[in-house]
């Protein structure tokens, strides 16, 4: 009853026992998914240690040491200052807006010095954690009051028309998506989303409007990818067939003539998975997805765990996006999605993904490092 | 408060988990999908794409494997293959294509315009695709390029095998080949799929005619390359089959000293076997080369041969229309007998003319041959004689004889090019021309002249028919390992094995199974016999071309056909062909068969604008069938491949 004023729930853990907080399992999918990633891009590089290759090893290995940064930073920092690091974002995404890099038509980068940063991939953890905070905050009677709305859908608006407007549809739709899941775990009623659903579907053709020739391109290729076979659907039709002709058992290691003659495109980022199937087959491709739905699992697991509102809401939504990446990514090789240039987590090269991606990850294990410590 | 906010924490966390399951439900049913697509991809479907993905990873180049070659009767080679150097460049592999061909264009000579040529081709293609850019370099040409080598980045010399005709004398009945073109691509068949670029094809001849089987199954490459076309590795190479060879009945030999005989007319030889159809010579003149047209004529050596006033490029003897003139009376004659309209023993008197119908009609011999016999109007060739005998017989009976014996229709079936000829009867003449016959149309169809049109080949058959007894024969150019004798060799076989054992006709014909063309063979030999005459007695009309010498004796019959009637005044003053203009002079024809002992061998000699038959075309004939008769032991004994059929 009064534990809100017991002490020994706001104790520093010892180093040692923060070691055993960690979920290990957790931890050991996380490295063989690194691990594997490693081996992806060495394979995508056409066997060799080039650029991409060796820069994604480092970047895992930086990264991993950060996610035991973040995993051993108690909670409440990160529910304490995740507004803070949501303006943060927010700031970077409209400096990005007037200063960022230019590539391909689009402007997503910001130059840090060390690294080319993009501000979108770490959205996607921001609006998680914004909306976690916020909804952890208000009581249940307020979620459905459209004074409460006005904040979550400020929250996810912003970030995803600035990030649209880059323009990046894939991750402005991956923000949308982590926060809708978001707010719809903190109970906001069906009906709201019915509502909005249903604005969303009347403003859709003013929207598509501001689309991109290649972004509607890409679009109607989904719809037919027979049409423009050397356009816009030559990557669909180029990643199934190099997963289909992958078969049961993969062509091996290395093996994968699809990727290594150079038929299939970003196969360093977006494709990795076509690439992995190509050469793992249908089995391979099984126990990677396997080892996704593991790691989801463990995160939702530390989420039931967690006995903060902020924690459970983290956890939960960070799951849920994850899995969204996962199957959005994969749905997208496999040509049941539209290309829209979404990233698997820490297979694809991308710093700026497997940054956002780890630190999310390390923040679910600080959730289970500090599981029993209030968040307030 | 506090209790607020743990019912408040409970309560929120019910919901979250309650939403979260919800979640979670959709997650399965999203995994569902996704093993499903991988499934259906990577098991399902994975052979489909596994084709798929090998039809983008392989590429294959054909090529042409050696063609089939073509033989004479004693196995030389007419047509063959030969070793050819060419100049090949890859536009991937050249740095600068335009200073390769400025260095080349001095180092092989090439033209500006080849230059452009090339490099609109090479704009064109994929720039992984090879182009050929010189296909017959000269050895001193290529040894040149391969010295210089190292400065010619691109460039690739490449050794080839191509066609080679080894001379001219059978350009005609073999033909030539040349690049294939998209009217060929369209007209035959076989060439749809072949896909070789700048492959040679028959054109002409037997060369077009056999060109499917002699093209042989083409090989090829092939290798890995990336989504680029840029080439990885060579993956497998399958040489493909050499085409089909074929034999002729030709003699290489005869072909040539006939075409060399020929070579200041233009005409034609032919010389048939008159028992199996053997065709062992026949040529054209002028003659072309074939091998220009291997790597492509020369646009002036092609203008050339199409504006030459003999038409060198058309094969005369079996494309050449000509009416068959006096040659014909050979068959007036056979055929009055046959169906017993005149006896042999008919005498007419041949005053230079005759008036028949209100019309008058010349013999050839202003003075008149006096009063003549069939023999002797055969020896000497009295047109009056066969005015009278034909007038008496009627085109549609003449006709029906002179189709009997070949002509009116293609003597083989190899060639696409080969014409028909025309025999006239009152039917044809309503049929094409719409028309009743005219009395005076018969008589100059008599003596070979009016609508008849026939080809040499066509009148060396005829000659074969006559000379061998009378009896059908199918003439041939290709020897066919399952051919079999033919009845006519055969009784040949039976005849010279058993000397002196004389069997009836009607016991020749029943025992051999022969076809004979004869209701009587008398008549036939009557006919050989006033043949004989033409050639061999004091008067005949190609005495001065006999043989004297018994192995070689021949029997003859002269023929010239008439281009331009003479006109009165022409007539009168007794214009010598020599003497008026060359278009304007009658074609000469000879034919004959040999040697008149134990006719062996029947010719047929034809000679544009010769003037006459005995003047122009026998002492060519003369020469020929002493030189297939010299021949005739090495081809009897070589053996011809065919099997005795028991």
């Amino acid at each position: 009853m009064y534990s809100r004023h017991n002490t020994t729930f706001i104790r520093t853990f010892s180093l040692k026992e923060k070691f055993f907080n960690l979920d290990l399992i957790l931890l050991f999918s996380i490295l063989l998914l690194g691990v594997i990633s490693i081996f992806a891009q060495y394979s995508s590089s056409g066997g060799s240690f080039d650029y991409y290759s060796k820069s994604h090893a480092l970047r895992f290995g930086i990264f991993f040491i950060l996610f035991l940064g973040v995993a051993f930073t108690p909670i409440n920092f990160w529910h304490s200052t995740s507004f803070f690091i949501f303006l943060i974002l927010v700031f970077l995404l409209l400096f990005v807006k007037f200063y960022g890099i230019q590539s391909q038509g689009s402007r997503r980068w910001v130059n840090l010095y060390i690294i080319n940063l993009q501000p979108s991939e770490l959205m996607k953890i921001g609006v998680i954690l914004f909306l976690s905070n916020y909804y952890h905050k208000i009581s249940e009677g307020d979620v459905n009051k459209v004074r409460f709305l006005l904040y979550p859908i400020i929250a996810i608006l912003a970030p995803f028309i600035l990030v649209l407007s880059q323009p990046d549809l894939g991750t402005a739709i991956l923000i949308l998506l982590s926060g809708v899941v978001v707010t719809w775990l903190a109970g906001v009623r069906w009906k709201i989303f019915a509502y909005l659903s249903f604005a969303a579907i009347v403003f859709a053709p003013i929207a598509i409007s501001f689309l991109k020739p290649y972004q509607k391109s890409r679009i109607l290729t989904f719809l037919d990818p027979d049409s423009d076979p050397l356009g816009a659907g030559y990557q669909i039709i180029q990643s199934k067939i190099a997963i289909g002709s992958g078969g049961l058992f993969g062509k091996g290691f290395l093996n994968g003539s699809q990727a290594y003659l150079n038929f299939l495109p970003e196969k360093h980022t977006d494709f990795i998975f076509t690439l992995f199937s190509e050469e793992f087959g249908f089995i391979g491709s099984v126990l990677m997805i396997f080892l996704y739905f593991l790691i989801t699992y463990r995160i939702i697991k530390i989420g039931n765990e967690t006995r903060s509102i902020f924690g459970k809401l983290y956890c939960y939504g960070f799951a849920n996006a994850f899995f969204i990446y996962v199957a959005v990514n994969m749905s997208m090789v496999l040509g049941l999605l539209p290309i829209v240039g979404a990233p698997l987590p820490i297979l694809s090269y991308g710093g700026s993904s497997m940054l956002a991606i780890m630190l999310g990850l390390g923040i679910v294990m600080s959730c289970n490092v500090y599981k029993n410590s209030a968040v307030g | 408060m506090l209790s607020f906010n743990s019912s408040n924490i409970a309560s929120k966390t019910k919901t979250i988990s309650r939403r979260m399951f919800l979640l979670n439900s959709i997650k399965a049913v999203v995994l569902i999908g996704i093993f499903g697509r991988l499934a259906s991809l990577q098991i399902n479907e994975a052979k489909k794409y596994r084709s798929l993905a090998d039809k983008n990873r392989f590429r294959e180049t054909k090529f042409a494997p050696p063609r089939g070659v073509i033989k004479d009767y004693f196995d030389k080679e007419i047509a063959s293959n030969t070793r050819i150097y060419q100049l090949h460049i890859t536009p991937e592999n050249t740095p600068n294509i335009k200073k390769l061909l400025v260095r080349l264009k001095s180092l092989i000579n090439i033209s500006d315009r080849k230059i452009a040529s090339i490099q609109k081709r090479i704009k064109k293609q994929k720039k992984w695709e090879t182009t050929i850019i010189s296909d017959n370099l000269t050895w001193s040409q290529f040894s040149k390029l391969n010295l210089f080598l190292h400065e010619l980045e691109g460039a690739q010399p490449v050794v080839s095998v191509a066609r080679v005709y080894n001379n001219n004398a059978s350009a005609h009945a073999i033909g030539y080949v040349s690049e294939i073109s998209p009217r060929d691509i369209r007209n035959k068949k076989y060439l749809k799929n072949l896909d070789i670029p700048g492959i040679s094809v028959g054109k002409t001849g037997l060369e077009s005619t056999l060109d499917e089987e002699m093209l042989g199954s083409p090989g090829f490459l092939r290798y890995e390359v990336n989504a680029y076309g840029k080439k990885i590795k060579q993956v497998s190479i399958d040489n493909g089959l050499q085409g089909k060879t074929f034999r002729t009945t030709l003699d290489d030999d005869v072909q040539v000293f006939a075409s060399k005989l020929l070579e200041n007319v233009s005409g034609a030889a032919c010389v048939m076997d008159i028992y199996n159809g053997d065709i062992i010579s026949m040529v054209s003149s002028p003659s072309f080369n074939p091998n220009s047209f291997i790597h492509g004529i020369e646009r002036k050596e092609w203008n050339d041969l199409l504006s030459d006033r003999d038409k060198p490029l058309i094969n005369k003897a079996i494309s050449g229309l000509y009416p068959p003139g006096s040659t014909i009376k050979i068959l007036t004659a056979l055929s009055a007998l046959e169906n017993d309209i005149v006896s042999s023993k008919l005498t007419v008197k041949c005053e230079g003319y005759i008036d028949l119908h209100g019309e008058r009609f010349h013999c050839w011999k202003k003075k008149g041959h006096g009063i003549v016999g069939m023999r002797t109007a055969l020896k000497k060739s009295c047109d009056v004689y066969f005015y009278e005998v034909s007038r008496r017989l009627g085109i549609d009976r003449l006709a029906a004889t002179a189709e009997k014996f070949g002509l009116g229709k293609k003597v083989l079936q190899n060639y696409s090019e080969e014409k028909k000829g025309v025999v006239p009867n009152t039917k044809w003449k309503i049929k094409e021309l719409g028309k009743n016959w005219y009395i005076g149309e018969t008589l100059h169809s008599g003596i070979g002249q009016g609508y008849f049109l026939t080809t040499p080949l066509q009148l060396s058959l005829m000659t074969a028919q006559i000379a061998n007894g009378g009896f059908k024969i199918q003439p041939r150019i290709l020897i066919n390992k399952n051919d079999k004798f033919s009845n006519l060799q055969k009784f040949l076989n039976h005849k010279n094995s058993t000397p002196g054992n004389v069997m009836s006709a009607d016991d020749q014909i029943f025992n051999f199974g022969l076809q004979p063309l004869f209701r009587n063979q008398e008549n036939i030999n009557l006919v050989k016999d006033a043949m004989f005459a033409a050639t061999n007695e004091v008067g005949g009309t190609s005495y001065r071309s006999r043989h004297k010498k018994k192995e070689f004796m021949f029997a003859g019959k002269t023929g010239s056909s008439q281009i331009k009637r003479f006109t009165p005044e022409q007539r009168e003053a007794e214009v010598k062909q020599e003497n008026i203009t060359y278009l304007e002079r009658d074609h000469a024809w000879f034919v004959a068969f040999a040697p008149v002992s134990d006719p062996k061998y029947a010719i047929s000699v034809l000679v544009e604008h010769g003037g006459s038959g005995s003047s122009a075309a026998a002492p060519l004939a003369k020469k020929i069938i002493k030189k297939v008769l010299e021949k005739h032991e090495k081809r009897s004994r070589h053996s011809n491949g065919l099997k005795e059929n028991v």
